[in-house]
């Protein structure tokens, strides 16, 4: 439960709530936007950023930490690995086993490929599980791929690749039909119509959902999907880096199993990296609301097969993350809380922004509101945040409204007795998203590397500099199934590859020495270092 | 935090600061986790537990992630517990009552004990939700599980062998699929994008100048 503090702030929110209820809160002006970004969200934090002295985007600027992996040491350079030894030999390989990784391995299968899905986790522990509020698609009568495609062109700060964009809004209801025919359980009115909101940023009710389980729905589905369709499945394994054939195209991969330590050899002849984002490597020294394995594995093996990326040094800060009760820091409170009518008040009950700006504008001002302006609530462990008013929810839409739209946070913050309907949720911005990635054609695949595509978090480009929500879960279906058709339909009758190598790896460190670089970690990453080390 | 508490973790006992869930504990101790470890925010269901606290005589279930460690808490994983999972084309089954005797019979001989009920991580009534599927009633079913993480520790306890997170699934999909109405106005725009409709004028929006479309979003009408 609450601290005594917090219970007094809690009164002065009680106090202003029933005339907050009607009042319309102004939206930000362009240049106030402008400002408050560059003053307070993380991505203008000069110190959190360092130039790139090696690879495809030398003398590009990253986050710290992103730049360490990316020229750090390669698992693969102590192996002794056979490649003339092929363990497992297909068309498609897909890394990842989150919601892009499924919806690709569907779409070769349907295709007719014979692909394998590789995972170090089990299949569907990914982002896409947690992903809470919804789904977006213009598919309503008022809402068009036009309307859509400025909401997410001008939320991305107008950095979003056209042609990656066109694709998304184009391909949006095509993709909701898609998981409708599978059996997603969509909110929808008795007579079929999809219940949809706003998010932050859409100028039109495009957020399609299910409760706040929307992604888990999307993902337990496409999971299901993939072992109904037999589809090989190799678990608890990691790729380690990419194999090269003889023409410097991408032909498959070196795994690890993460219990025995075994390595194997995958040889293929295309290769969907869908690892997914990268909130585990806590930028900047935020928390995240990412799962156990988001450590940009992907970024690094693309990036050492010679990939460029885009929009590396772009993150998402998602507004609400939790900042109270410590064993859920950093947790995600979706958007869709915001989306059916709480506000976001400070210490003194003061509704001081409007709701549903977009991530990048409400995550700087939760910031500057808790920094600058003194006006957060404190916590025992020394942080600060802003509240997050629930209850007024069901004053404006009745009881049970709760319950029904928003089970799950109900549920995470029933367990530590904070019941969302009687009081407000503490909150503070949570590293969400990784805006930037691996740069892709429309077709999915890399723009310099044959063979290799690339789906879901791990594409840069899609959404700009700053996505907004509902449209990762659609990108990751539309993109996902994109890079299985095209990578399938581009190796049909091809030969198999030949002379897998690793030289990419070997001159790629060739490289880091020349530059100087010394650096003692070994990358992919594959987990956070979260267990305490003793003496 | 400096209050410390005592939990045995498969029986050996570690002293770990109180306020850590369970999963942090077992990283407190030394644990590098790879099985048991999935979301970390109570979604994925990679991380059912079973405990008992000295003292008590009944056996809790949790998911590591979301529950708080307890003085005296002794801590087994469930990383894995064998479901039955059933193979089918969803396009050539549908919502008949005897689709589930085919797949999961199983759940006709459950034997009322609650067990699945008492043990789910999710506080879900998973007796009901096998009741409604035993008589066909998928929409109640799937209502039912939704919050479903298929943890399976339902699963562990039944002593009829039900994999009550796949019939959940299996109502989930029939009643996405074939109980609840097709949603008119996407098929409308689907076939509005298929045939072609948008397609001059997505080319033509996207070709506007950029002061134009910056204009255009800083002035976006916006729904009410």
């Amino acid at each position: 439960m609450y601290t005594p503090e917090m219970l007094e702030s809690i009164k002065k929110v009680e106090a202003t709530r029933e005339a907050r209820m009607g009042a319309e809160l102004r939206r930000m002006t362009a240049d106030e936007k402008e400002k408050l970004l560059n003053e307070f969200h993380p991505d203008y934090k000069q110190e959190g950023f360092t130039t790139l002295k090696i690879g495809p985007n030398k003398g590009d600027k990253a986050p710290v930490e992103l730049a360490d992996i990316l020229q750090a040491r390669s698992w693969v350079e102590k192996l002794n690995i056979d490649l003339g030894i092929v363990d497992y030999d297909v068309d498609v390989l897909v890394i990842g086993g989150g919601g892009s990784g499924a919806s690709a391995a569907i779409e070769a299968h349907e295709n007719g490929a014979n692909v394998m899905l590789v995972t170090k986790l089990r299949m569907g522990d990914a982002n896409t599980m947690m992903a809470e509020g919804g789904i977006q698609a213009a598919d309503k009568s008022n809402d068009s791929p036009m309307t859509h495609y400025l909401d997410a062109y001008g939320g991305g700060h107008f950095k979003a690749q056209p042609d990656l964009l066109r694709k998304l809004v184009m391909d949006g209801p095509i993709a909701i039909k898609w998981l409708e025919k599978f059996g997603v359980l969509f909110d929808k009115e008795k007579d079929g119509t999809m219940i949809t909101t706003h998010g932050g940023g859409t100028s039109r009710k495009r957020m399609h959902a299910a409760a706040d389980y929307s992604g888990a729905e999307i993902m337990r589905v496409l999971r299901d999907e993939v072992f109904n369709r037999k589809i090989p499945l190799v678990d608890f394994t990691a790729a380690l880096e990419l194999l090269l054939d003889d023409e410097g195209n991408a032909a498959g991969a070196i795994l690890e199993n993460m219990e025995t330590g075994e390595h194997f050899v995958a040889r293929a002849k295309a290769v969907i990296i869908a690892t997914g984002g990268a909130g585990r490597m806590h930028y900047q020294g935020f928390p995240t609301s990412n799962h156990y394995g988001a450590t940009a594995d992907g970024l690094v093996l693309g990036y050492r097969a010679g990939a460029k990326l885009l929009y590396q040094y772009t993150l998402q800060y998602h507004p609400t993350g939790v900042a109270y009760p410590p064993q859920i820091f950093g947790a995600l409170v979706t958007e869709k809380v915001r989306s059916v009518g709480a506000l976001l008040v400070n210490v003194d009950g003061e509704a001081f922004m409007h709701p549903l700006e977009t991530r990048d504008v409400s995550a700087a001002s939760v910031i500057r509101e808790c920094g600058v302006r003194g006006k957060g609530v404190a916590t025992p462990s020394g942080g600060r945040g802003v509240w997050l008013d629930s209850p007024i929810i069901e004053m404006i839409h009745g009881p049970g409204t709760i319950e029904k739209r928003i089970p799950g946070m109900m549920r995470m913050f029933g367990k530590y007795d904070i019941d969302i309907r009687r009081v407000p949720m503490l909150i503070y911005p949570t590293l969400h998203y990784q805006n930037g990635g691996l740069q892709i054609t429309v077709d999915g695949r890399t723009t310099n590397v044959k063979n290799l595509y690339v789906a879901g978090e791990a594409v840069g480009g899609i959404h700009g500099e700053n996505r907004l929500m509902g449209n990762s879960l659609l990108d990751i279906i539309v993109f996902g199934r994109n890079a299985g058709l095209n990578a399938s339909k581009a190796v049909e009758g091809a030969d198999k590859p030949k002379g897998l190598n690793i030289e990419h790896v070997r001159r790629f460190m060739k490289e880091a020495e020349d530059a100087g670089i010394k650096a003692d970690a070994v990358s992919p990453k594959l987990f956070p270092a979260y267990a305490r080390v003793g003496r | 935090m400096s209050e410390m508490v005592s939990v045995f973790l498969f029986g050996k006992k570690y002293d770990v600061p109180s306020g850590l869930t369970i999963m942090t504990a077992m990283e407190y101790a030394g644990y590098r986790l790879v099985r048991g470890c999935g979301c970390r925010n109570g979604f994925c269901g990679a991380c059912a537990t079973i405990y008992r606290v000295e003292g008590d005589r009944e056996l809790k279930f949790c998911l590591a992630c979301q529950k708080t460690v307890e003085d005296k808490m002794y801590v087994a994983t469930l990383p894995f517990f064998p479901l039955l999972k059933e193979i089918y084309d969803i396009e050539k089954i549908g919502p008949t009552e005897q689709i589930m005797m085919q797949l999961y019979p199983e759940i006709y001989k459950c034997v009322g004990c609650n067990a699945c009920t008492k043990a789910c991580s999710q506080e879900l009534r998973v007796m009901q939700y096998i009741a409604f599927a035993q008589r066909g009633e998928y929409e109640k079913c799937a209502e039912e599980s939704f919050d479903c993480v298929m943890c399976g520790i339902c699963s562990s306890r039944c002593p009829a062998g039900i994999s009550h997170p796949q019939v959940g699934l299996l109502a989930r999909r029939l009643t996405g699929k074939y109980i609840r109405p097709e949603s008119a106005h996407l098929k409308d725009r689907v076939e509005e994008i298929l045939g072609g409709n948008y397609d001059k004028l997505i080319e033509d929006f996207m070709g506007k100048p950029a002061d134009e479309l910056k204009e255009l979003y800083n002035n976006r009408d916006i729904e009410a």
